[in-house]
Protein backbone atom coordinates (compact mmCIF):
# COMPACT_ATOMS: atom_id res chain seq x y z
CA UNK A 1 0.00 0.00 0.00
CA UNK A 2 1.44 3.36 -0.91
CA UNK A 3 1.76 5.48 2.18
CA UNK A 4 0.14 8.42 0.52
CA UNK A 5 -0.55 10.15 -2.78
CA UNK A 6 1.10 13.38 -1.82
CA UNK A 7 4.51 12.01 -0.93
CA UNK A 8 4.66 8.91 -3.11
CA UNK A 9 4.40 9.53 -6.78
CA UNK A 10 2.91 6.19 -7.79
CA UNK A 11 -0.29 7.99 -8.65
CA UNK A 12 -0.12 10.59 -11.38
CA UNK A 13 -2.64 13.40 -11.67
CA UNK A 14 -4.94 11.59 -14.08
CA UNK A 15 -5.25 8.63 -11.70
CA UNK A 16 -5.90 10.96 -8.81
CA UNK A 17 -8.61 12.81 -10.64
CA UNK A 18 -10.09 9.45 -11.64
CA UNK A 19 -10.46 8.68 -7.94
CA UNK A 20 -11.92 12.11 -7.28
CA UNK A 21 -14.43 11.67 -10.09
CA UNK A 22 -15.37 8.22 -8.86
CA UNK A 23 -16.00 9.45 -5.32
CA UNK A 24 -18.10 12.32 -6.65
CA UNK A 25 -20.09 9.94 -8.87
CA UNK A 26 -20.67 7.61 -5.96
CA UNK A 27 -21.89 10.38 -3.69
CA UNK A 28 -24.30 11.59 -6.40
CA UNK A 29 -25.70 8.09 -6.86
CA UNK A 30 -26.04 7.37 -3.15
CA UNK A 31 -27.61 10.76 -2.45
CA UNK A 32 -30.08 10.55 -5.33
CA UNK A 33 -31.05 7.03 -4.30
CA UNK A 34 -31.62 8.29 -0.77
CA UNK A 35 -29.02 6.01 0.81
CA UNK A 36 -26.94 8.82 2.27
CA UNK A 37 -27.77 12.28 3.58
CA UNK A 38 -24.93 14.67 2.61
CA UNK A 39 -25.52 16.66 5.80
CA UNK A 40 -24.78 13.52 7.83
CA UNK A 41 -21.57 13.05 5.81
CA UNK A 42 -20.55 16.64 6.61
CA UNK A 43 -21.17 15.99 10.30
CA UNK A 44 -19.12 12.77 10.29
CA UNK A 45 -16.19 14.60 8.70
CA UNK A 46 -16.51 17.55 11.05
CA UNK A 47 -16.54 15.19 14.05
CA UNK A 48 -13.19 13.63 13.18
CA UNK A 49 -11.58 16.83 11.91
CA UNK A 50 -12.50 19.09 14.80
CA UNK A 51 -13.85 17.17 17.80
CA UNK A 52 -12.24 13.76 18.14
CA UNK A 53 -8.45 13.72 18.22
CA UNK A 54 -5.37 13.14 20.33
CA UNK A 55 -6.20 16.01 22.70
CA UNK A 56 -8.83 13.65 24.11
CA UNK A 57 -6.21 11.02 24.78
CA UNK A 58 -3.88 13.58 26.33
CA UNK A 59 -6.59 14.49 28.85
CA UNK A 60 -7.05 10.79 29.65
CA UNK A 61 -3.32 10.32 30.19
CA UNK A 62 -3.01 13.44 32.33
CA UNK A 63 -5.94 12.40 34.51
CA UNK A 64 -4.72 8.79 34.68
CA UNK A 65 -1.32 10.01 35.84
CA UNK A 66 -3.09 11.82 38.68
CA UNK A 67 -5.43 8.89 39.45
CA UNK A 68 -2.86 6.16 38.67
CA UNK A 69 -5.48 4.43 36.52
CA UNK A 70 -6.81 5.10 33.02
CA UNK A 71 -10.14 3.28 33.09
CA UNK A 72 -11.98 5.76 35.35
CA UNK A 73 -10.36 8.64 33.46
CA UNK A 74 -11.71 7.37 30.13
CA UNK A 75 -15.23 6.86 31.45
CA UNK A 76 -15.30 10.13 33.43
CA UNK A 77 -14.36 12.05 30.30
CA UNK A 78 -17.06 10.22 28.33
CA UNK A 79 -14.80 8.93 25.56
CA UNK A 80 -16.46 5.87 24.11
CA UNK A 81 -17.89 4.43 20.97
CA UNK A 82 -16.79 3.59 17.48
CA UNK A 83 -13.33 2.00 17.36
CA UNK A 84 -12.96 2.48 21.11
CA UNK A 85 -15.57 0.11 22.47
CA UNK A 86 -13.03 -1.78 24.58
CA UNK A 87 -10.02 0.37 25.55
CA UNK A 88 -7.07 -1.02 27.51
CA UNK A 89 -4.35 1.30 28.83
CA UNK A 90 -0.72 0.17 28.82
CA UNK A 91 1.61 1.71 31.37
CA UNK A 92 5.19 2.51 30.40
CA UNK A 93 7.83 2.12 33.12
CA UNK A 94 11.62 2.55 33.18
CA UNK A 95 11.83 -1.23 32.55
CA UNK A 96 9.13 -1.56 29.87
CA UNK A 97 8.15 0.40 26.77
CA UNK A 98 4.83 -0.40 25.05
CA UNK A 99 4.10 0.09 21.35
CA UNK A 100 0.80 -0.44 19.53
CA UNK A 101 0.32 -1.57 15.93
CA UNK A 102 -2.32 -3.19 13.73
CA UNK A 103 -0.41 -5.42 11.31
CA UNK A 104 -3.60 -6.52 9.49
CA UNK A 105 -5.23 -3.14 8.85
CA UNK A 106 -5.44 0.10 10.84
CA UNK A 107 -7.14 -0.57 14.20
CA UNK A 108 -6.65 2.46 16.43
CA UNK A 109 -8.51 3.95 19.43
CA UNK A 110 -10.55 6.62 17.61
CA UNK A 111 -12.40 8.17 20.60
CA UNK A 112 -9.13 9.08 22.33
CA UNK A 113 -6.71 9.55 19.42
CA UNK A 114 -8.88 10.41 16.41
CA UNK A 115 -8.17 8.87 13.02
CA UNK A 116 -4.82 7.12 12.57
CA UNK A 117 -2.00 8.97 10.79
CA UNK A 118 -0.82 7.75 7.38
CA UNK A 119 2.40 6.24 8.75
CA UNK A 120 0.41 4.08 11.20
CA UNK A 121 -1.50 2.56 8.26
CA UNK A 122 1.59 2.22 6.06
CA UNK A 123 3.39 -0.99 5.09
CA UNK A 124 6.73 0.01 6.69
CA UNK A 125 5.17 0.47 10.14
CA UNK A 126 2.83 -2.52 9.98
CA UNK A 127 5.63 -4.85 8.88
CA UNK A 128 8.46 -3.57 11.06
CA UNK A 129 6.79 -2.81 14.41
CA UNK A 130 6.42 -6.46 15.48
CA UNK A 131 9.93 -7.48 14.42
CA UNK A 132 12.18 -4.47 14.92
CA UNK A 133 10.38 -1.97 17.16
CA UNK A 134 13.65 -0.38 18.27
CA UNK A 135 14.34 0.31 14.59
CA UNK A 136 10.92 1.94 14.33
CA UNK A 137 11.76 4.17 17.30
CA UNK A 138 14.99 5.13 15.52
CA UNK A 139 12.86 6.13 12.49
CA UNK A 140 11.05 8.45 14.91
CA UNK A 141 14.36 9.85 16.09
CA UNK A 142 14.92 8.26 19.46
CA UNK A 143 16.90 5.41 20.94
CA UNK A 144 15.34 3.26 23.63
CA UNK A 145 17.82 2.49 26.47
CA UNK A 146 19.24 -1.03 26.07
CA UNK A 147 17.97 -2.13 29.47
CA UNK A 148 14.37 -1.24 28.64
CA UNK A 149 12.33 -4.18 27.40
CA UNK A 150 9.86 -3.58 24.61
CA UNK A 151 6.38 -4.95 24.30
CA UNK A 152 4.43 -4.69 21.04
CA UNK A 153 0.64 -5.07 21.05
CA UNK A 154 -0.83 -6.15 17.71
CA UNK A 155 -4.48 -4.99 17.69
CA UNK A 156 -5.98 -8.03 16.00
CA UNK A 157 -9.40 -7.90 17.73
CA UNK A 158 -11.70 -5.06 18.85
CA UNK A 159 -9.64 -4.27 21.95
CA UNK A 160 -8.01 -0.86 21.46
CA UNK A 161 -4.77 0.05 23.22
CA UNK A 162 -3.64 3.40 24.62
CA UNK A 163 -0.09 3.82 25.94
CA UNK A 164 0.34 5.76 29.19
CA UNK A 165 3.75 7.39 28.78
CA UNK A 166 5.91 7.93 31.86
CA UNK A 167 5.25 11.16 33.69
CA UNK A 168 8.14 13.55 32.99
CA UNK A 169 10.16 14.59 36.02
CA UNK A 170 9.76 18.14 37.24
CA UNK A 171 5.95 18.02 37.00
CA UNK A 172 5.07 17.57 40.67
CA UNK A 173 1.97 19.52 41.55
CA UNK A 174 1.06 20.20 37.89
CA UNK A 175 -2.62 20.45 37.05
CA UNK A 176 -4.32 18.04 34.69
CA UNK A 177 -4.42 20.73 31.97
CA UNK A 178 -0.69 21.42 32.20
CA UNK A 179 0.18 17.72 32.21
CA UNK A 180 -2.02 17.17 29.14
CA UNK A 181 0.08 19.69 27.21
CA UNK A 182 3.07 17.36 27.54
CA UNK A 183 1.27 14.35 26.10
CA UNK A 184 1.87 13.88 22.37
CA UNK A 185 -0.12 11.62 20.08
CA UNK A 186 2.92 9.48 19.32
CA UNK A 187 3.65 9.00 23.03
CA UNK A 188 0.21 7.39 23.33
CA UNK A 189 0.95 4.99 20.43
CA UNK A 190 4.39 4.19 21.82
CA UNK A 191 6.38 5.68 18.94
CA UNK A 192 7.31 8.84 20.81
CA UNK A 193 7.97 10.31 24.23
CA UNK A 194 6.02 13.02 26.04
CA UNK A 195 7.38 16.55 25.88
CA UNK A 196 9.60 17.74 28.71
CA UNK A 197 8.41 20.61 30.94
CA UNK A 198 10.88 23.08 29.39
CA UNK A 199 9.39 22.44 25.91
CA UNK A 200 6.02 23.91 26.87
CA UNK A 201 7.20 26.59 29.30
CA UNK B 1 -7.07 -15.47 3.58
CA UNK B 2 -3.43 -15.12 2.56
CA UNK B 3 -3.49 -11.48 1.53
CA UNK B 4 -1.01 -8.65 1.13
CA UNK B 5 -2.72 -6.95 4.09
CA UNK B 6 -1.11 -9.44 6.51
CA UNK B 7 2.15 -7.52 6.81
CA UNK B 8 3.64 -8.37 10.21
CA UNK B 9 7.35 -9.17 9.91
CA UNK B 10 7.44 -8.88 6.12
CA UNK B 11 10.66 -7.35 4.83
CA UNK B 12 9.84 -3.87 3.59
CA UNK B 13 12.19 -1.27 2.23
CA UNK B 14 12.39 2.21 3.64
CA UNK B 15 11.79 3.71 7.06
CA UNK B 16 8.53 4.66 8.72
CA UNK B 17 7.86 8.24 7.61
CA UNK B 18 6.04 10.42 10.14
CA UNK B 19 4.47 13.61 8.77
CA UNK B 20 4.70 16.64 11.07
CA UNK B 21 1.34 18.26 11.85
CA UNK B 22 -0.49 15.74 9.72
CA UNK B 23 -4.11 16.68 8.89
CA UNK B 24 -6.96 14.19 9.39
CA UNK B 25 -7.47 14.03 5.61
CA UNK B 26 -5.22 14.91 2.68
CA UNK B 27 -7.87 15.58 0.01
CA UNK B 28 -11.57 16.34 -0.23
CA UNK B 29 -12.28 12.96 -1.85
CA UNK B 30 -10.78 11.24 1.21
CA UNK B 31 -13.24 13.09 3.46
CA UNK B 32 -16.19 12.03 1.32
CA UNK B 33 -15.00 8.40 0.90
CA UNK B 34 -14.49 8.12 4.66
CA UNK B 35 -17.90 9.58 5.50
CA UNK B 36 -19.75 7.55 2.86
CA UNK B 37 -18.18 4.37 4.22
CA UNK B 38 -19.32 5.17 7.76
CA UNK B 39 -22.77 6.33 6.68
CA UNK B 40 -23.49 3.34 4.40
CA UNK B 41 -23.04 0.87 7.26
CA UNK B 42 -26.61 1.60 8.37
CA UNK B 43 -28.53 1.16 5.08
CA UNK B 44 -26.03 -1.40 3.78
CA UNK B 45 -26.44 -3.74 6.71
CA UNK B 46 -22.95 -5.26 6.58
CA UNK B 47 -20.74 -5.69 9.65
CA UNK B 48 -17.15 -4.57 10.33
CA UNK B 49 -15.72 -7.99 9.50
CA UNK B 50 -17.47 -8.00 6.11
CA UNK B 51 -16.03 -4.51 5.50
CA UNK B 52 -12.52 -5.62 6.37
CA UNK B 53 -12.77 -8.66 4.12
CA UNK B 54 -14.06 -6.52 1.22
CA UNK B 55 -10.94 -4.35 1.53
CA UNK B 56 -8.44 -7.18 2.00
CA UNK B 57 -9.73 -9.77 -0.45
CA UNK B 58 -8.03 -8.45 -3.57
CA UNK B 59 -4.89 -9.32 -5.53
CA UNK B 60 -1.69 -8.19 -3.77
CA UNK B 61 -0.71 -5.92 -6.66
CA UNK B 62 -4.07 -4.16 -6.36
CA UNK B 63 -3.94 -3.85 -2.55
CA UNK B 64 -0.35 -2.59 -2.57
CA UNK B 65 -0.87 -0.04 -5.35
CA UNK B 66 -3.83 1.69 -3.71
CA UNK B 67 -3.64 4.36 -1.02
CA UNK B 68 -5.52 3.75 2.22
CA UNK B 69 -8.72 5.54 1.29
CA UNK B 70 -8.62 4.12 -2.25
CA UNK B 71 -8.84 0.71 -0.56
CA UNK B 72 -11.78 1.93 1.52
CA UNK B 73 -13.47 3.17 -1.65
CA UNK B 74 -12.92 -0.13 -3.45
CA UNK B 75 -14.23 -2.02 -0.41
CA UNK B 76 -17.34 0.16 -0.21
CA UNK B 77 -18.07 -0.27 -3.92
CA UNK B 78 -17.74 -4.04 -3.61
CA UNK B 79 -20.10 -4.24 -0.61
CA UNK B 80 -22.72 -2.17 -2.45
CA UNK B 81 -22.33 -4.04 -5.76
CA UNK B 82 -22.70 -7.40 -3.99
CA UNK B 83 -26.01 -6.23 -2.53
CA UNK B 84 -27.31 -4.58 -5.74
CA UNK B 85 -27.44 -1.18 -4.04
CA UNK B 86 -25.51 0.18 -7.03
CA UNK B 87 -24.59 -1.24 -10.44
CA UNK B 88 -21.35 -0.93 -12.43
CA UNK B 89 -23.06 1.08 -15.18
CA UNK B 90 -24.24 3.59 -12.58
CA UNK B 91 -20.67 4.21 -11.39
CA UNK B 92 -19.65 4.68 -15.04
CA UNK B 93 -22.52 7.06 -15.73
CA UNK B 94 -22.16 8.90 -12.43
CA UNK B 95 -25.90 8.79 -11.82
CA UNK B 96 -28.67 6.35 -10.87
CA UNK B 97 -29.92 4.21 -13.78
CA UNK B 98 -31.89 1.54 -11.95
CA UNK B 99 -34.76 1.48 -9.45
CA UNK B 100 -33.86 2.17 -5.84
CA UNK B 101 -33.57 -0.94 -3.71
CA UNK B 102 -35.42 -0.22 -0.46
CA UNK B 103 -33.22 0.03 2.65
CA UNK B 104 -34.27 -0.14 6.29
CA UNK B 105 -32.80 3.17 7.40
CA UNK B 106 -30.38 5.89 6.39
CA UNK B 107 -28.11 7.87 8.71
CA UNK B 108 -29.46 11.35 9.45
CA UNK B 109 -27.49 14.23 11.00
CA UNK B 110 -29.48 13.68 14.21
CA UNK B 111 -28.23 10.08 14.37
CA UNK B 112 -24.53 10.83 13.98
CA UNK B 113 -23.42 11.59 17.56
CA UNK B 114 -25.49 8.79 19.07
CA UNK B 115 -24.38 6.18 16.52
CA UNK B 116 -20.71 7.07 16.91
CA UNK B 117 -20.94 7.08 20.70
CA UNK B 118 -22.66 3.70 20.75
CA UNK B 119 -20.12 2.14 18.38
CA UNK B 120 -20.24 -1.60 17.94
CA UNK B 121 -19.25 -3.40 21.15
CA UNK B 122 -18.26 -6.99 20.39
CA UNK B 123 -18.36 -8.57 23.87
CA UNK B 124 -21.14 -11.14 24.34
CA UNK B 125 -22.39 -13.24 27.22
CA UNK B 126 -20.36 -16.42 27.61
CA UNK B 127 -22.21 -19.70 27.16
CA UNK B 128 -19.34 -21.83 28.50
CA UNK B 129 -16.26 -21.30 30.66
CA UNK B 130 -13.01 -20.19 29.03
CA UNK B 131 -10.77 -23.06 27.90
CA UNK B 132 -7.57 -21.25 28.87
CA UNK B 133 -6.47 -19.17 31.85
CA UNK B 134 -3.75 -16.55 32.29
CA UNK B 135 -0.37 -18.30 32.36
CA UNK B 136 -1.35 -21.22 30.08
CA UNK B 137 0.99 -22.17 27.25
CA UNK B 138 -0.79 -22.21 23.90
CA UNK B 139 0.15 -22.71 20.26
CA UNK B 140 -1.36 -20.57 17.53
CA UNK B 141 -2.81 -23.10 15.11
CA UNK B 142 -1.33 -23.49 11.63
CA UNK B 143 -4.46 -22.53 9.75
CA UNK B 144 -4.83 -21.09 6.25
CA UNK B 145 -8.52 -20.28 5.81
CA UNK B 146 -9.48 -19.00 2.34
CA UNK B 147 -11.93 -16.62 4.07
CA UNK B 148 -11.46 -13.78 6.57
CA UNK B 149 -9.32 -14.39 9.64
CA UNK B 150 -7.62 -12.19 12.23
CA UNK B 151 -4.80 -14.60 13.10
CA UNK B 152 -1.69 -13.04 11.55
CA UNK B 153 0.64 -15.37 9.64
CA UNK B 154 3.68 -14.44 11.70
CA UNK B 155 2.36 -16.12 14.86
CA UNK B 156 0.89 -19.28 13.29
CA UNK B 157 2.54 -22.42 14.63
CA UNK B 158 4.26 -20.53 17.45
CA UNK B 159 3.94 -21.01 21.20
CA UNK B 160 2.98 -18.18 23.53
CA UNK B 161 1.52 -17.55 26.97
CA UNK B 162 -2.03 -16.46 27.68
CA UNK B 163 -1.61 -13.12 29.39
CA UNK B 164 -5.18 -11.87 29.69
CA UNK B 165 -8.61 -13.36 29.27
CA UNK B 166 -10.62 -10.67 27.48
CA UNK B 167 -14.13 -12.08 27.57
CA UNK B 168 -16.29 -13.66 24.91
CA UNK B 169 -16.31 -11.69 21.63
CA UNK B 170 -17.90 -11.86 18.17
CA UNK B 171 -15.79 -14.22 16.05
CA UNK B 172 -14.70 -12.40 12.86
CA UNK B 173 -14.08 -15.58 10.87
CA UNK B 174 -17.81 -16.39 11.17
CA UNK B 175 -19.17 -12.87 11.17
CA UNK B 176 -17.38 -11.94 7.93
CA UNK B 177 -19.05 -14.72 5.94
CA UNK B 178 -22.56 -14.00 7.21
CA UNK B 179 -22.51 -17.18 9.34
CA UNK B 180 -23.43 -15.24 12.48
CA UNK B 181 -21.54 -13.79 15.42
CA UNK B 182 -20.58 -17.18 16.91
CA UNK B 183 -18.95 -15.52 19.99
CA UNK B 184 -15.72 -17.10 21.23
CA UNK B 185 -13.41 -16.51 24.16
CA UNK B 186 -10.71 -13.97 23.34
CA UNK B 187 -7.22 -13.94 24.87
CA UNK B 188 -4.14 -11.75 24.75
CA UNK B 189 -1.38 -14.21 23.86
CA UNK B 190 2.21 -13.07 24.29
CA UNK B 191 5.17 -14.46 22.34
CA UNK B 192 8.88 -14.12 23.01
CA UNK B 193 10.65 -12.29 20.21
CA UNK B 194 12.99 -15.28 19.75
CA UNK B 195 10.02 -17.65 19.33
CA UNK B 196 8.82 -15.57 16.37
CA UNK B 197 12.05 -14.31 14.84
CA UNK B 198 14.79 -16.69 16.01
CA UNK B 199 18.06 -16.02 17.75
CA UNK B 200 18.62 -12.71 15.97
CA UNK B 201 15.59 -11.22 17.72
CA UNK B 202 15.88 -8.33 20.13
CA UNK B 203 16.31 -10.17 23.48
CA UNK B 204 14.01 -7.75 25.28
CA UNK B 205 11.12 -8.10 22.81
CA UNK B 206 7.67 -9.53 23.48
CA UNK B 207 4.82 -9.37 20.98
CA UNK B 208 1.17 -10.07 21.67
CA UNK B 209 -1.88 -10.66 19.54
CA UNK B 210 -5.50 -10.93 20.61
CA UNK B 211 -6.58 -14.43 19.59
CA UNK B 212 -9.97 -16.14 19.72
CA UNK B 213 -10.25 -19.64 21.15
CA UNK B 214 -10.51 -21.45 17.77
CA UNK B 215 -7.09 -20.01 16.81
CA UNK B 216 -5.39 -21.76 19.74
CA UNK B 217 -4.48 -25.22 20.99
CA UNK B 218 -2.83 -26.29 24.27
CA UNK B 219 0.99 -26.49 24.12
Amino acid sequence: MTSHDHDHHHHDHSELSETELRVRALETILTEKGYVDPAALDLLIQTYETKVGPRNGARVVARARLLKDATPAISELGYAGRQGEHIVALENTPALHNMVVCTLCSCYPWPVLGLPPVWYKSAPYRSKAVKDPRGVLRDFGFELPEGTNIRVWDSTAEIRYLVLPMRPSGTDGWSEERLAELVTRDSMIGTGLPKQPHEVA
Amino acid sequence: MEGAHDMGGVKWSGPVQPEPNEPAFHAEWERRAFAMTLAMGMPGGWNIDMSRFAREDRPPEDYLSKSYYQIWLAGLERLMLERDLIAPDEIEAGKPLHPVKPVAKTLTPDDVARVLHRGGPTEREARAPARFAAGDRVRARMIHPPTHTRLPRYVRGHVGIVERVLGCHVFPDSNATGAGENPQWLYTVTFDGSELWGTASDPGLNVSVDAWDPYLEPA
